[in-house]
């Protein structure tokens, strides 16, 4: 069974090398040899409706991306292709190139279920499985084959994503009994169990009240640690919180302005995001 | 304080609920009527059917022999066993005909058919399958299965003609239970990397298996009580011998208690009558199994 399964080898090894050859990341600025993704005219429509302009970006490694803008300006559209969930939407078509580590990630040969083996995701909605809580844990280790000693990979998973303390006596329990709270946390150990790289989170807190939100913020930081992290978030002051980076989407489906938070909600160069950040608009 | 009371009263005096109220109790009584009617009308017949049994024990009908016999001209010494074991093969393909294909079917139509005009015209079909007569099926299963492909009227026949009454029944209800399945557990599961089957295999199957068991169970529990698709097949109406393989003719429970029914020397009416006690034993712990399935695992949907 497992030599049959997309192997996750085919994708890294490839990597910086392309970027070169290829096509320069010049205008992104910013990409280095730590760039993890890197958009190059990456433009996405629903039949024919485009949902995002041209978007051209380079997110570098280990450092937290907030994703923010109006409701329907492509944020999570955005957030979609980058593991290629977007795969599963009817009428969907990617044009242009998202490089994941120099390799880009549409690309025919390409394999979408090996790519989501190094990019987990992160729900709005909790979605935990009709499993015992150490199952939902265990989930992505277990489809993915390593699932030696998964104890220890289940404990440090749950610890990470700080529920531990609050479910290690009843890891046997369904997940549907926890809290709203816990089940996002819970999702969040389920995504970071099988060590992914990066985790994308699309409003993870949205559903939340202001002490679980605290809960998953300080979560977030933590993982940029050791993650490369993109979060879309409704709320500001989240982003000027946790990220490293912003990019501000506005109605459209374009991508305004992308800069360290600190200079994007100190003095953006945009007129549109000053104002969207300031509430006049949006 | 009765002048308060009088001045609630004023309150209220341009509001006047008593017609609407009527109305209201009236619906209220039809609908308990409605409701007590299929209780009563199950109760009067199992009454019925445990009076015609007990004067059969009172006549000295022997629910042992009635057991472990099979069908003799002399109906103390007739028993049901050569039936019940037909029931019980016939029931065992169906299981595995009607499951197989049911839940096939099901689960291509909900999570790989495109969403296309040919999926939504088999999808029509099936819920036009379910209505048709059973008779009609017992008369595919002869002219296909017993004459042309010249199985003979045999219990893997029976099986497949009961088989095709009970799947799209079974494939309705377990789309309906894959449907139940929240969208978010398969994106979640895609997300972490499965694949479609790992997906389907590991969280929507498990998640919908208690409403595909209940359906399941409730349509075969219909399969055992049919009688008009065996007799097209050719079922043998009163049987001596215990089939012994899936290609031996055999009798069924509700063909012998239709024949017992219909004999002219009525001690066999009783015998019919404890025919029927057997059958609904066995429909009413299937019903119970899946009551019991639904209940176990309701807190997963
Ligand atoms: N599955 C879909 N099919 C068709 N159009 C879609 C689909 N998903 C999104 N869109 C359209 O694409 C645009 C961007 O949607 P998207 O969900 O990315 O916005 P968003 O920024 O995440 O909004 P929100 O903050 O409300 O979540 C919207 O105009 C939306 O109508
Ligand atoms: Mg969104």
């Amino acid at each position: 069974m497992a030599t049959s399964e997309p192997t996750v080898d085919d994708l890294a090894p490839t990597l910086e090398t392309n970027v070169a050859a290829d096509e320069p990341p010049a205008d992104a600025g910013e990409a280095s040899e730590e760039t993890v993704l890197h958009a190059s005219d990456l433009t996405v429509y629903y039949g024919t409706e485009q949902a995002l302009q041209p978007v051209t970006a380079a997110l570098p490694e280990r450092e937290v991306t907030a994703i923010i803008g109006p409701s329907g300006c492509g944020k999570s559209t955005f957030l979609r292709c980058i593991n290629r969930m977007n795969d599963q939407i009817d009428g969907c078509r990617v044009e242009g190139k998202l490089r994941f580590y120099g390799k880009n990630i549409y690309d025919n040969d390409v394999d979408p279920v090996a790519l989501r083996r190094k990019i987990g995701m992160v729900f709005q909605k909790p979605n935990p499985f009709p499993k015992s809580i150490y199952d939902n844990v265990a989930y992505g280790p277990r489809i993915q084959g390593c699932d030696d000693d998964l104890d220890a990979t289940v404990e440090s998973a749950l610890r990470r994503a700080a529920l531990w303390e609050e479910v290690s006596d009843r890891l046997d329990e369904s997940a549907l009994d926890l809290s709203g709270g816990q089940q996002q946390r819970l999702c969040i150990a389920r995504a970071i169990a099988p060590d992914p790289g990066v985790i994308l989170m699309d409003e993870p807190a949205s559903a939340l009240d202001p002490i679980a939100t605290t809960k998953i913020e300080d979560l977030i930081e933590e993982l940029a640690e050791e993650y490369t992290v993109v979060i879309v978030t409704h709320n500001m002051q989240q982003a000027a919180r946790i990220s490293d980076r912003t990019m501000v989407f506005l109605t459209g489906g374009e991508l305004v302005e992308f800069d360290r938070t600190a200079k994007i909600f100190a003095e953006p160069e945009d007129q549109r995001v000053e104002d969207y950040i300031t509430g006049k608009f949006g | 304080m009765s002048a308060e009371t009088a001045e609630e009263q004023d309150l209220f005096e341009d509001v006047d609920l008593r017609g609407i109220k009527i109305r209201g109790w009236l619906f209220h009584a039809f609908c308990l009527v409605a409701a007590l009617f299929g209780v009563v009308m199950l109760a009067m017949l199992i009454l019925d059917v445990l009076w015609e049994a007990l004067v059969g024990f009172a006549i000295g009908l022997d629910p042992i022999t009635f057991l472990t016999s099979t069908a003799h001209r002399d109906p103390f010494s007739a028993g049901f066993i050569a039936a019940i074991v037909g029931s019980i093969w016939l029931m065992v393909f169906t299981v595995i005909f009607s499951m197989a294909l049911g839940i096939g079917t099901a689960i291509y139509l909900e999570e790989y058919a495109p969403d296309n005009r040919v999926t939504r015209l088999i999808e029509a079909n099936l819920t036009n399958l379910a209505g048709v007569p059973s008779v009609v099926y017992g008369l595919l299963a002869l002219a296909v299965f017993v004459n042309a492909m010249r199985l003979g009227p045999v219990i893997l026949a029976g099986a497949i003609a009961l088989a095709l009454l009970v799947v799209p029944i079974i494939i309705v209800a377990s789309q309906e239970a894959l449907r139940g399945v929240p969208d978010g557990m398969r994106q979640g599961s895609a997300a972490a990397g499965a694949t479609q089957w790992q997906t389907i295999r590991q969280v929507v199957l498990p998640a919908a298996f208690p409403g595909i068991m209940t359906g399941t169970i409730l349509a075969l529990a219909r399969a055992v009580g049919e009688t008009a698709p065996l007799l097209m097949v050719g079922v043998v109406l009163e049987s001596g011998l215990i089939p012994g393989d899936p290609f031996s003719r055999f009798a069924a429970m509700p063909t012998e208690i239709y024949y017992w029914a219909f004999r002219p020397v009525t001690e066999f009416h009783h015998l019919a009558a404890y025919g029927i006690i057997v059958l609904l034993t066995v429909m009413f712990s299937m019903i119970a199994s899946a009551v019991y399935i639904r209940n176990r695992y309701e807190r997963i949907r």
